[in-house]
């Protein structure tokens, strides 16, 4: 941004603090303020504030109907010994673990292969792959359902060209959280654009390179592909994971709502934010449900904490000798 | 830092790198592409059923639902007209077209504005308020669920349309971070000239910035409208009127009323779910190549 020098004074040295003081009295430092109030205000009254009130309403007892009453960490106390948190933590981190591992495994494998390919005939497949993600989630919810079906889904009747009985994937507990993870793989359009755009921009120089150095297809991938797309594989690895915990819409359609299906009882469709949503805007326990949102916030932090700090080892970044 | 173009069309020359390796004969290049573009076929063909399959469930008869004929045996185009009978589902239409042309419209003027802070002036603070700015992007939004709800509640429009959309007032970080990227592409020197030409700040940005980044702005607009169209947490929240709901909000009353709730009306579901599916498809056909330009830039931040 070489350009900006110009906009800037020529001023000898000054202290931190005169410094900033003569920076707010040009105007141009009140336009940009200008520019940018909508979105300190709405900081300031959707973020802020609201997580501000949602950790002292965690400290209380409060229904909307009565004034709220501070009951100290029993909210949280009983986070820690409430069954269904750890079970809803249990599903939803399992999800999570199966899901974005496979979903960009699958991804990738057909973005290198969509990238074989090139294209008008890659643009053409790369539309199919991206609709499902056009779908309302609430209608992939409806579609899965039925799909799933276990007497006579598609699902099962494709799994019976192979011999295979498939299994009740909408109401036996113990299948429900694999009848998810199959149903979250038709979505992963996006991961494929992404990963395709990514493939596309790796200098097919680095391939010859590799390959007079005597690489074969797999060691030039492992080499060449996933380094050079690293911080796009980086990306997703985030942004997914981030949803994978927040999954809500989907499942809530498939087994919550006013449809008391039989899966309810035994909370093997119960996810985390499934289960705050419940509490704070069906049981009104919105004190409760407040110390789980900072739960969740808390445990998104972490994550996505470790997973930068791994990144920052595994990502490759153009121009960065290591 | 990536530039950011919509462009249809590939870089000139773009075929010269997908040339396969030099080693190989042509006639074995000709089987080994048709291999793989025979299996990528049929991986696109799985993801296009549920598609077909829901579609023509939506034209059967009760009882056909589940046969799993991509044919139906016999076609029943009522379906449609029971539903539409059955539920106000017009009247939901409508209200996720305004609902979503809302959305869009705001979020795409006020991140703009905070965008173009951002990218064309100097000022203390702003570094740290951009981290902010990306820090907002991680957060989950069931955190400010609550806090934000008590809002709406206490300004008395918590059983209406505003809290769908009105937030967006406020700009969006992540659309901020899209359309920053945007700004700073175009050449400064724009700027400058019209600023000698007597071009005041706000002129700059409207009348300078936001013509050349259409493209950037039909992004922002479609992404967001698309986001409006499938949100059911907040009409689960606000909306309680039938006369209110959005598309999703009212398919999953469709689901628990006639479907597993319901005398298994299957059908009816069935076809609710193509409604409400079609105009994100007509749209995702209009605005193609912004959608895949948009969502292909995402992954090049930084």
């Amino acid at each position: 941004m070489s350009a900006d020098v110009s906009t800037a004074p020529v001023a000898p040295p000054l202290s931190r603090g005169r410094r900033w003081r003569a920076a707010w009295r040009r105007p141009e430092t009140r336009w940009a303020y200008l520019f940018l109030l909508p979105w300190i205000l709405g900081f300031l009254i959707f973020t802020a504030g609201p997580m501000l009130a949602s950790l002292v309403l965690s400290f209380t007892d409060y229904d909307v109907i009565n004034p709220a009453s501070y009951v100290g960490g029993e909210n949280y106390q009983r986070m820690v010994e409430d069954p269904q948190v750890r079970t809803a933590l249990f599903n939803t981190l399992l999800y999570t673990v199966i899901h974005v591992p496979l979903s960009i495994a699958i991804a990738l494998a057909l973005a290198v292969l969509l990238n074989q390919i090139g294209g008008r005939f890659a643009g053409f497949f790369r539309t199919v792959f991206y609709m499902p993600a056009m779908t309302p989630t609430v209608a992939v919810g409806v579609l899965f359902l039925l799909l799933l079906n276990g007497q006579n889904g598609l699902v099962n009747a494709a799994l019976g060209l192979f011999g295979v009985d498939g299994p009740a994937w909408t109401t036996d507990p113990a299948w429900v959280r694999w009848g998810i993870i199959i149903m979250s793989l038709w979505t992963i359009g996006g991961t494929i654009v992404i990963l395709f755009a990514a493939l596309k921009n790796v200098p097919m120089d680095l391939y010859e390179a590799a390959r007079i150095d005597g690489a074969g297809a797999w060691r030039q991938f492992r080499e060449v592909t996933v380094p050079m797309i690293s911080g796009s594989l980086f990306f997703v690895t985030i942004v997914n994971t981030i949803a994978s915990l927040q999954m809500f819409t989907e499942v809530y359609t498939m087994f919550y709502g006013n449809a008391q299906s039989q899966l309810q009882a035994s909370d093997s469709a119960l996810f985390y934010v499934i289960y705050l949503f419940r509490q704070g805007f069906q049981f009104l326990e919105m004190g409760y449900a407040s110390a789980l949102a900072w739960g969740l916030f808390v445990i998104v932090l972490i994550v996505t904490l470790v997973q930068v700090k791994l990144g920052d080892r595994f990502v490759y970044y153009e121009g960065d000798d290591r | 830092m990536t530039m950011v173009q919509v462009e249809p069309t590939r870089p000139a020359g773009g075929d010269q790198r997908r040339r396969p390796p030099s080693g190989t004969s042509p006639a074995r290049r000709v089987i080994r592409t048709g291999f793989i573009v025979t299996a990528v076929a049929l991986v696109a063909a799985t993801f296009t059923y549920p598609f077909l399959w829901l579609v023509s469930a939506s034209l059967k008869p009760r009882y056909q639902v589940f046969d799993n004929l991509l044919i139906p045996r016999e076609v029943q185009p009522q379906n449609y007209t029971s539903l539409l009978d059955a539920v106000p589902f017009l009247t939901w239409f409508g209200n996720s077209l305004i609902v979503g042309i809302m959305a869009a419209l705001t979020v795409t003027l006020s991140s703009a504005l905070v965008a173009f802070g951002f990218a064309y002036f100097r000022f203390p603070g702003r570094n740290v308020l951009f981290l902010l700015v990306l820090g907002t992007m991680m957060l989950p939004a069931a955190v400010t669920l609550i806090p934000t709800f008590l809002i709406w509640q206490e300004l008395g429009l918590s059983q209406t349309q505003v809290p769908l959309w009105a937030q967006n007032v406020f700009a969006s970080a992540f659309y901020v971070f899209l359309m920053r990227q945007f700004f700073l592409s175009l050449p400064r020197d724009t700027f400058e000239a019209a600023r000698v030409d007597g071009c005041g700040y706000f002129g700059l940005f409207w009348r300078i910035a936001m013509p050349l980044c259409k493209p950037a702005l039909i992004v922002v607009f479609i992404f967001e409208f698309r986001a409006s169209w499938t949100d059911l947490i907040r009409p689960l929240i606000y909306l309680q009127d039938e006369a209110l709901f959005t598309i999703p909000r009212g398919l999953k009353a469709i689901l628990d009323a006639f479907g597993q709730g319901g005398e298994q009306q299957w059908e009816i579901v069935a076809a609710a779910s193509v409604l409400a599916t079609v105009p994100l498809i007509i749209l995702f056909f209009c605005a193609q190549r912004y959608f895949v330009e948009g969502i292909a830039t995402q992954g090049r931040k930084g």
